[in-house]
């Protein structure tokens, strides 16, 4: 029944449209160009509106632990100590210590690697190493963890002469690996966009290699590199499971990057599971501060960003 | 819209006569950490017998309370209840018991400590394996995330708890590592020499070494008698007065096949 009903609506309508099928055609596309626009701006706002009730959400899951003990008694309190004592500047520090120690390393190695990339190496190593650093972003976070329990922990035991090499320094070096791969991509990338004029026009004046890439190409792609670095301390911020595996995890404020300490994300993940009541909402509350230092960070790259470009 | 109404009418009525058809609800309060095995005997007996068991765990104290003031049918306390907590109608009986290993490396060369040592390593007061008969090196304390049961029963074995503001807390270093699971402590003091863990019995393997506490290694027998240290009942609490419905349950719990679920879980058999 449906077989046969097909072919004659659609004879009705090509019969009848014949003779106006311009005016059809160009409404036809008329209606497509709105449905697209309308699905174009629907995608946009999911993005936008996810941001919203998820900042929205977990505000309203943090308000009783920041009604319980004070913002200061969460953001400076030096004590987790559930379900009495909720501080958690220990775990601030230790995040912004593994994250500012992994960029500290991370992002010269992997701007240096880029420039080899882009201006040292010859073709048929590019063709083999930049494969090698995409697939070195593919790696799941749990195996980066396992790799630096068995290798980087007790390297820093036996370097460092510590009892445990559960600490800081461990999570810092694995982060560093971890944010190599973006740092890589987006700044050879950035570097093989500046105009190729700018490294004749710097070469013809006498201006050696080296000074070129430092002096000419690095400052012309500082924007494409800086999202890079960007991307890549988001990742070091919010890494997670890497980190449970080989900071050790202990609440206390750490005295040195040879101390075991734990991350504001894997305050959450640890206790997440069984937390209930105050306990829970302090998690959340963990979480406000980390989705605070994150906007806080992006903005601050993006207004130095636009400073030195004017 | 009548056709919602009526498929509503007759859902509740299912339910109702569902709770009709079953012979009396068994009313369990008590202990937090055995309410999880409660919960799966409770099933278990649901389905063999039609008996609803209705398990609440807030907590060992208010289940004696409970006990004693026959507001439920049976009490759960996960410690030992002194005959002063109880009064003279109430009768308590050990249904499993709960033991925790103290694990160190099987290198490390120390195989007894006291449970005092045991405390005093994990408050932090006890720093170097020296002090304890060992060889001259740092102890690196591992313990488990605080929501963790098996953490909670140590702490209250050991008497790990202090308060702040009125509220229990837990007294153990803050220094000492967290591990968020039973095989994540196992993995880190098989790698490490100094570390120092507790696990549930249940996990321990030959890559650790299960320490002796007050020179007495745990083991199903040991923790049956009691001699083990480390290790709580898990008491039931009952009135005289408490229904036959009740009773059988607290029976088929000791019998071979509740205790066969109690092994399953992870949990020493009282029998």
């Amino acid at each position: 029944m449906f077989m046969t009903n097909v072919p004659q609506a659609f004879k009705r309508t090509s019969g009848s449209s014949l003779s106006r099928q311009g005016g059809i055609v160009s409404r036809r596309r008329e209606l497509t160009e709105i449905l697209f626009q309308g699905l174009f701006m629907l995608s946009a706002f999911i993005g936008v509106l996810s941001l919203g009730l998820i900042g929205f959400f977990v505000f309203k899951e943090a308000a009783p632990a920041i009604e319980f003990s004070g913002i200061g008694g969460l953001v400076a309190g030096t004590d987790w100590l559930p379900p009495a004592l909720y501080g958690i500047l220990p775990m601030i520090v230790a995040s912004l210590l593994s994250t500012s120690l992994a960029v500290i390393t991370g992002v010269p190695v992997g701007i240096m690697a880029a420039i080899f990339l882009a201006e040292v190496a010859p073709p048929l190593v590019v063709k083999i190493m930049r494969p090698a650093v995409e697939l070195l972003a593919g790696i799941p976070s749990v195996v980066y963890g396992f790799f630096g329990l068995v290798v980087i922990v007790p390297l820093i035991e036996q370097v460092f002469g510590v009892p445990s090499g559960s600490t800081i320094l461990a999570a810092s070096i694995v982060l560093a690996i971890m944010i190599l791969p973006t740092v890589i991509t987006v700044s050879e990338t950035s570097l093989r966009a500046v105009p190729n004029q700018y490294k004749e026009g710097s070469l013809a004046l006498g201006a050696s290699k080296v000074y070129t890439t430092f002096f000419v190409q690095l400052p012309a792609a500082r924007s494409g590199i800086l999202t890079g670095v960007i991307l890549g301390i988001a990742r070091a911020v919010g890494e997670t499971m890497a980190i449970i595996m080989v900071m050790g995890n202990a609440p206390a404020m750490p005295e040195g990057v040879l101390d075991s300490a734990r991350s504001m994300t894997a305050n959450i993940a640890l206790e997440m599971s069984y937390a209930t009541g105050i306990h829970s909402s302090a998690l959340y509350a963990t979480g406000v501060v980390l989705l605070v230092f994150i906007m806080l960070l992006n903005a601050t790259l993006m207004y130095l960003n636009r400073q030195t470009s004017k | 819209m009548k056709k919602l109404f009526a498929g509503a009418v007759a859902l509740v009525s299912l339910t109702v006569t569902s709770t009709v058809m079953a012979n009396e609800t068994i009313t369990v309060t008590g202990s937090n950490s055995m309410s999880s095995l409660m919960e799966v005997l409770a099933e278990t007996y649901t389905v063999k017998t039609g008996n609803f068991v209705e398990v609440q765990g807030p907590g060992s104290s208010a289940g004696i309370r409970a006990a004693n003031e026959g507001v439920s049918m049976l009490g759960m306390a996960s410690r030992i209840v002194q005959d002063d907590e109880i009064k003279e109608n109430v009768h308590t009986v050990a249904m499993a018991r709960d033991a925790i290993a103290v694990a160190v490396n099987p290198a490390n060369g120390v195989s007894n400590l006291s449970v005092e040592q045991v405390a005093d390593i994990y408050r932090g007061e006890i720093t170097n394996w020296a002090d304890v008969g060992g060889a001259k090196s740092p102890i690196v304390v591992i313990t488990r995330d605080s929501a963790s049961g098996t953490r909670a029963g140590f702490e209250s074995t050991l008497g790990l708890t202090r308060k702040i503001n009125g509220i229990k807390v837990s007294a153990i270093y803050p220094r000492a590592q967290v591990a968020n699971g039973n095989g994540m402590v196992k993995t880190t003091v098989a790698h490490n020499v100094y570390a120092i863990g507790y696990i549930s019995l249940g996990t321990v393997d030959e890559s650790v070494q299960a320490l002796s506490i007050n020179d007495v290694a745990p083991s199903v027998a040991t923790i049956q008698t009691g001699e083990y240290p480390i290790a709580r009942p898990f008491t039931l609490l009952y009135r005289d007065d408490a229904p036959a419905a009740a009773m059988a349950y607290m029976n088929w719990i000791l019998s071979d096949e509740g205790q066969a679920i109690v092994a399953r879980k992870g949990y020493v058999p009282v029998k």
